[in-house]
């Protein structure tokens, strides 16, 4: 068990520095620079002291080396666009609002999504179920960023219930939240579903049902822990698909998250905050998925992390 | 009175004209119950056709209307449905009509080549690690790094990196093709080897080999033919995640450049007369999106049903 962990940790370790490698590597093969809208107003004098300051004038190797020690000491630089203001400065702001949200959707999405799917599960190929498969097909088919205007459209124009965007209470965040937890839900509902049904058939779920316990008590105690499985398995590459959601659906809300920052950045081609949120994001992801690997080994006993093949 | 009149008419023998009854179903390759079967799902026909539809109207659609998808005309802003301007127009007075229809082209395109290209690299790569697979040392070695490097970029967030790589190199279309397969085969590769090293351990193949068949044949005749199944529904996913990415990043401004349009920028373009309830704007571009999300979904669901023999009737 140490063994895998240690095993583990060394192989997020070494995909983090990929992405630090490709991401630095790609930025700079890139002609232009960061400073090139100013590079007609200025004297050649205050461009050099410009480049000195962000270690720009080094050769790439070095600034390279420079980057991932400061990265060791989890310092992202700063950001050159807003003079003042350190990468650490943006997404210690910005982590709050994304934080928040990203929590908040995962939440509902598998709340509802399991409810759904065992709602679904139960009344197989009755009413129940089509309504809940033709809501998780609408789910995968429509995307977050046409949700959440059609949302701002009903919730908040036509019956103003909600905020149209921007930041501050609870309320702010529902229709957000609710745009970003749509696509999960449909899939988490798909999942369950299909595993459930599955389980309701087993042998153990017979016994328990010849014993007379009642439905609910069966689904609970018996079904939901063995069916939860393959929906766990799917939580990573969810969580994938929920920080790259919020992109857009902080732009479209215009929330001051971290999702933000990265958009700006692109835009205004402020390399160290593009950097900084990728590892940042990635890190994140990295660490998810891990977390989940070992979530599963303690629903699932027979799962043993050591005898996993990669 | 012969003895075959007093034998119950159940039991009596049968003559040579008398037609064996009830078991003579058609022998059918293993292709034919695939798509008998297929045929049978009207969700997935219905998916079937909207795909057909889709395609057929990126082909013509443009053409239907004497507009092109970047004529502007100032004086026909932000006009609701109308005889000339069959989905409205945009607020240059654009025609929304060749617009969505130019945009499928776009978004179809990049799709399937970018599938495509998934698919070649996938198919290579993944064939070679399952080949490679337990043939001595220097072959798990070369699976080994194989599954190394799919591994590593199986856990780097793809969107970033495809939006990292579409902010350093020129937009167009080349390069969304190009940055969405840099990382979109692992998906396919991982797939492909696993069914690989699954079949080769099975009986037919150790038949053959003891046979005398030289390797392209077991490859050609039998590897590949029963992966394939898999392989084309994993398609039938990958084409509509590929238009997905595609929308998703022309609508961060990053994809398709002003003029071209595709199903993306014109969300995009919508977000900012949502307030103003031009509704066309928006309903157009996102239904097409839901409806190829839709219609490859429920194909691929449906395909995948039909290739699999535990659910053969």
């Amino acid at each position: 068990m140490t063994n895998y962990l240690v095993k583990r940790v060394l192989m997020m370790l070494v995909t983090l520095w990929i992405i630090v490698t490709l991401t630095f590597s790609l930025m700079h093969a890139i002609p232009g620079n960061p400073f090139a809208s100013e590079s007609d107003q200025l004297p050649e004098q205050i461009l050099a002291n410009l480049r000195a300051k962000y270690h720009l004038d080094e050769p790439l190797p070095v600034q390279y080396l420079m980057y991932l020690k400061n990265l060791v000491f989890l310092d992202l630089g700063p950001s050159i666009k807003s003079d003042s203001r350190s990468v650490n400065d943006m997404i210690a702001d910005g982590f709050g609002a994304s934080a928040w949200l990203g929590g908040q959707a995962i939440s509902i999405a598998v709340v509802f999504g399991i409810l759904f799917g065992i709602i679904a599960a139960l009344n197989r190929n009755r009413t129940l179920d089509y309504v809940a498969m033709a809501l998780a097909v609408l789910g995968v088919a429509v995307p977050s960023f046409i949700m959440a205007p059609l949302l701002i459209n009903f919730l908040a124009i036509k019956f103003p219930l909600f905020p149209v965007a921007t930041w501050g209470t609870w309320m702010h965040t529902v229709l957000p939240s609710l745009a970003l937890a749509f696509g999960p839900i449909a899939i988490i509902t798909r999942y369950m579903r299909a595993s459930m049904i599955e389980v309701m058939n087993q042998n153990y779920i017979r016994t328990a049902e010849a014993k007379g316990i009642p439905t609910v008590l069966i689904v609970i105690k018996h079904g939901i822990r063995n069916a939860i499985l393959p929906v766990i398995t799917f939580l990573g590459p969810l969580i994938a698909s929920l920080i790259t959601g919020t992109f857009v659906v902080e732009k479209i809300f215009a929330i001051p998250g971290i999702g933000k920052y990265f958009v700006d950045g692109i835009f205004n081609r402020d390399y160290p905050v593009i950097l900084g949120t990728t590892i940042f994001y990635s890190a994140i992801l990295i660490v998810t998925i891990f977390l989940i690997d070992i979530a599963y080994s303690l629903i699932d006993p027979r799962i043993r992390l050591t005898k996993k093949e990669g | 009175m012969a003895t075959e009149e007093r034998i119950d008419p159940l039991f009596r023998p049968l003559t040579k004209d008398v037609q064996a009854v009830g078991i003579t179903r058609p022998s059918l390759s293993n292709w034919q119950q695939v798509v008998r079967k297929l045929v049978k799902n009207k969700l997935a026909m219905l998916g079937f056709f909207i795909i057909l539809f889709l395609v057929v109207m990126a082909i013509i659609g443009p053409s239907l209307v004497p507009y092109s998808h970047s004529d502007q005309s100032l004086l026909d802003r932000n006009k609701e449905l109308s005889a000339e301007h069959w989905f409205g127009t945009d607020e240059l007075g654009r025609d929304m009509f060749a617009r969505t229809w130019f945009g499928a082209r776009i978004s179809l395109t990049i799709g399937v080549v970018a599938a495509l290209i998934d698919l070649v690299i996938g198919v290579t790569v993944g064939g070679i690690a399952g080949y490679m697979a337990g043939r001595g040392k220097k072959g798990d070695r070369i699976d080994n790094i194989i599954m190394r490097i799919i591994e590593i970029l199986y856990g780097l967030p793809y969107l970033l990196v495809v939006i990292l790589l579409m902010v350093v190199m020129e937009p167009g279309i080349l390069t969304i093709i190009i940055a969405l397969s840099a990382t979109g085969w692992v998906g396919m590769a991982r797939l492909v080897r696993g069914q690989i090293l699954q079949l080769k351990n099975q009986e037919f193949i150790m038949a053959a080999q003891v046979l005398g068949a030289k390797f392209s044949r077991i490859l050609l005749k039998h590897l590949i033919p029963n992966t394939f199944g898999v392989i084309i529904v994993n398609l039938t996913f990958t084409i509509p995640s590929a238009i997905f990415a595609e929308s998703f990043l022309s609508f961060l401004g990053l994809g398709v450049q002003a003029p071209d349009a595709s199903w993306g920028t014109m969300t995009n373009d919508a977000m900012g007369v949502i307030l103003t309830g031009d509704w066309w704007r928006l309903f157009f571009p996102g239904l097409m999106i839901s409806l190829t999300m839709f219609a490859f979904n429920v194909f691929g669901d449906g395909l995948q049903d039909a290739l699999d023999p535990r659910l053969r009737d």
